[in-house]
């Protein structure tokens, strides 16, 4: 017998991995939720069909998604974050003493339960005191606030289902009202590959530049996701994540990372010219 | 046609499954022939919607002669409804108002309406040379907004012509306000009149709960309800009720002068469809509308500045009831019109609501919708107060004013015309329409007087960015008046 996953990355490109067994299958209020157990990438989990995470290749996406704002600047203390649901973006945050508070705001708790239950190896901070879980829209938690984070990460899914409005002009405009004036906004930007991705990717870039001054586009290797390419963005009102960025106070926290390093830290600021000339682009 | 059929039938949509899988050989009308003759369209719209894009034949029943499964599924509807019976409008809810009035009122008969009537009710007086006496609404002079007609008020025209053939009612107003409709039949019905309802935004009071109640059971003798507006029907397609004392054969001889002889199917079909789907589940999809109505109004109203308003309206006058489905915001102490806000929402947010006007702006919630689409219209509003917010002195301040009827509609519509700029046409009486679409309320209808208030508000309303329709001029610089 041959169990294989497969993702359709355009309606002509299939992304398969064999399966060795389903672990869990649910429909949650919002979502289908999937876990898989395969040789190749470990345990991994799906929402409404799409990868999420593996245990294989998870480490490259929450180094890249955290530590290139927590370099920009190292006395970052209070923390929201949107969406990641599996816990890996929050145990990566853990890791710094000098946080005190971070905000979760997961819209789906049985992702979160799903992922404690079978993907211990991300979802293993939850239960630091520091970590606060709320289980509602990102969207709607944010329009309140006012002023009060260091820096948001927005690890959201595709903007095509229960995460579209987080790729949204509000939402934005609502975290740059509830950052603080050094805040930082960090957000999982898509790929500029496949045009449905891209598309995705020039909305985002241009809801973004409408609100901050400062807003670049570094990249990452994934090879689970969509094309592999995969991008971050990083927005802020004043600290720029290059000038500004304080490498060698990084540096001094020893922390071991397996992707993210301070070399890294400016070159993957570095992008194929066909993605900077998309980011100048209108989105369609 | 053999068994009893219950609200979990759909004839027409079983007809048309079964014509699909015949595999019938067209000879006949429409050319496409399934969509083997536009291949761009059936890639468009999918070649399942094009292979039931037919003629009326034998199995599928006809529009203007409804025998069989189409009779089946208006008699389905109707006892959906809680009417006698009903017919289905393809031309829309406009086709459906104006078969009621060219059935009650011939050339010169009197008919009372409110003045804030949708202008297919008015088209319709032009069409069949009815007199309308109109009722002014009531006025919430804060939102500026018109009312629903006074209860004493329409009474008191019932009374002063007894000799008038119908009273036309709003089911509610298109921003979810109710007149006194039980007290209006009965004072009607003593006179001898009809009472014909427009329930255009009312199709959810027929299924939901704890919503304001339904014309035909407050004994309306008739009603066209839009069953695409808040039903989930398609674009186009309604609903004609009727009650005991109307005659049946006759009102479908005068839906015919109205609408088309070829009567889409997709439009039938989707009417069908959606009256199972209401009949079977709409007191859960409406309740749950009501509730991210009135989730969306609370939230709304917590950020300060915006009023989304709601049942304490009623004040069992000119608001008899309140349609709590709505979600309607006023938006002037931000010091934006609600038709600025309307367009930032579409241009800068990308989110499509239904209209705004001089203060306020309308949200259609219905069967489509989900909690979260709601929270980007509700953080979008955040925004907009936040980043565009401005001084509210030096705003409109008024929406409905009292016109003053000199001629019929119909008399002036078909007078000698002259075309005039807008300005120098103070005082003369106006030859056409002057409507802000949507609501598609006529500011000034034919036969009314042109008063220097009115021309400020229309210049005010272009200056906003108000779409101005009617006008034979499109933009909006001359008027037709009547030459008397």
């Amino acid at each position: 017998m041959e169990l294989w996953y497969t993702e359709q990355h355009t309606p002509f490109v299939g992304f398969s991995i064999k399966v060795e067994r389903q672990l869990y299958s649910e429909k949650s209020k919002f979502q289908r939720i999937d876990i898989f157990e395969s040789k190749e990438f470990g345990r991994f989990l799906t929402l409404d069909g799409l990868m999420m995470v593996t245990q294989k290749d998870e480490f490259i996406y929450h180094d890249m998604i955290v530590h290139v704002a927590m370099a920009t600047n190292p006395s970052v203390k209070n923390v929201l974050v949107i969406g990641a649901g599996d816990g890996g973006t929050v145990r990566e945050l853990t890791r710094y003493n000098t946080i005190s508070n971070i905000d979760m705001v997961e819209i789906d708790e049985q992702v979160v339960n799903v992922c404690k239950r079978y993907l211990p190896q991300t979802a293993c901070g939850f239960d630091d005191k520091r970590v606060n879980l709320y289980f509602e829209d990102g969207l709607k938690f944010v329009r309140s606030k006012c002023g009060e984070y260091d820096l948001i990460i927005v690890d959201s899914t595709d903007p095509f289902g229960p995460g579209e409005g987080l790729f949204t002009k509000e939402f934005y405009g609502n975290c740059h009202n509830a950052l603080k004036d050094k805040g930082i906004l960090v957000n999982q930007h898509e790929s500029p590959y496949y045009e449905y991705n891209a598309n995705a990717m020039k909305r985002a870039h241009r809801g973004i530049k409408s609100f901050f001054p400062i807003c670049m586009v570094y990249q990452a290797h994934i090879p689970t996701y969509p094309s592999g390419h995969w991008l971050f963005g990083i927005a802020s009102k004043q600290l720029d994540p290059i000038k500004d960025a304080n490498l060698d106070a990084w540096e001094k926290l020893n922390l071991n990372t397996k992707y993210y390093n301070t070399k890294l830290h400016k070159g993957c600021f570095a992008l194929p010219t066909y993605v900077i000339d998309m980011l100048k682009e209108k989105a369609e | 046609m053999g068994a009893v059929l219950s609200q979990k039938d759909a004839p027409l949509f079983e007809a048309l499954n079964k014509y699909r899988g015949n595999r019938i050989v067209p000879f006949d009308v429409p050319g496409h022939k399934q969509g083997k003759g536009n291949k761009e369209l059936m890639d468009f719209l999918g070649e399942k919607c094009l292979s039931v894009d037919v003629n009326s034949m034998k199995p599928l029943d006809n529009l203007a002669r409804p025998v069989g499964v189409i009779k089946q599924a208006q008699q389905l509807a109707a006892e959906a409804f809680g009417s006698k019976g009903s017919f289905f409008s393809v031309n829309g809810t406009t086709a459906a108002v104006q078969a009621m009035i060219l059935y009650a009122c011939k050339s010169g008969d009197k008919i009372i309406m409110p003045r804030n009537v949708h202008i297919s009710a008015i088209n319709a007086l032009i069409l069949s040379g009815a007199a309308p006496v109109y009722v002014n609404p009531g006025v919430d002079k804060k939102l500026g907004i018109s009312l629903g007609m006074p209860i004493d008020e329409v009474i008191g025209a019932i009374e002063k012509n007894s000799d008038a053939k119908a009273v036309f009612i709003n089911n509610p107003t298109y921003y979810g306000v109710c007149s006194n409709i039980k007290k209006i039949v009965s004072a009607a019905h003593r006179h001898g009149m009809l009472v014909l309802a427009d329930e255009a935004h009312g199709t959810h009071f027929y299924f939901g709960e704890g919503l304001p109640p339904p014309a035909m059971a407050c004994g309306a003798d008739m009603s066209s309800v839009s069953m695409h507006k808040t039903g989930g029907s398609l674009t186009q397609s309604s609903v004609l009720l009727f009650g005991e004392g109307v005659n049946e054969g006759y009102l479908r001889q005068v839906l015919g002068l109205c609408q088309t002889t070829s009567a889409s199917y997709l439009l039938l079909s989707s009417l069908d469809i959606a009256r199972r789907n209401l009949a079977l589940t709409g007191k859960g999809i409406f309740s749950k509308v009501a509730a991210i109505a009135k989730y969306a109004r609370d939230e709304i109203n917590k950020i300060g500045g915006y009023y989304a308003y709601s049942e304490e309206l009623i004040d069992n006058n000119a608001v008899c009831n309140f349609d709590t489905t709505k979600l309607s915001v006023y938006t002037r102490d931000i010091g934006l019109a609600g038709i600025e806000v309307y367009d930032l929402l579409r241009d800068e947010y990308g989110i499509q609501i239904e209209f705004g006007d001089i203060g306020n702006i309308l949200a259609i919630i219905s069967v489509g919708d989900s909690e979260l689409a709601i929270e980007r219209l509700i953080s979008a509003l955040y925004e907009i107060k936040r980043l565009y917010s401005k001084d509210k002195s030096g705003m409109f301040d008024h929406e409905y004013i009292t016109p003053t009827v000199e001629l019929t509609p119909k008399g002036a519509f078909y007078s000698n015309k002259r075309s005039v700029p807008l300005k120098s046409a103070v005082g003369s009486i106006c030859g056409e329409f002057v409507m802000s679409y949507p609501p598609g309320i006529p500011i000034l209808a034919p036969g009314e007087r042109i008063t220097p208030e009115i021309i400020e508000y229309i210049l005010y309303a272009k200056d906003k960015g108000c779409v101005i329709t009617g006008m034979e001029d499109m933009t909006v610089q001359n008027i037709n008046i009547a030459e008397v």
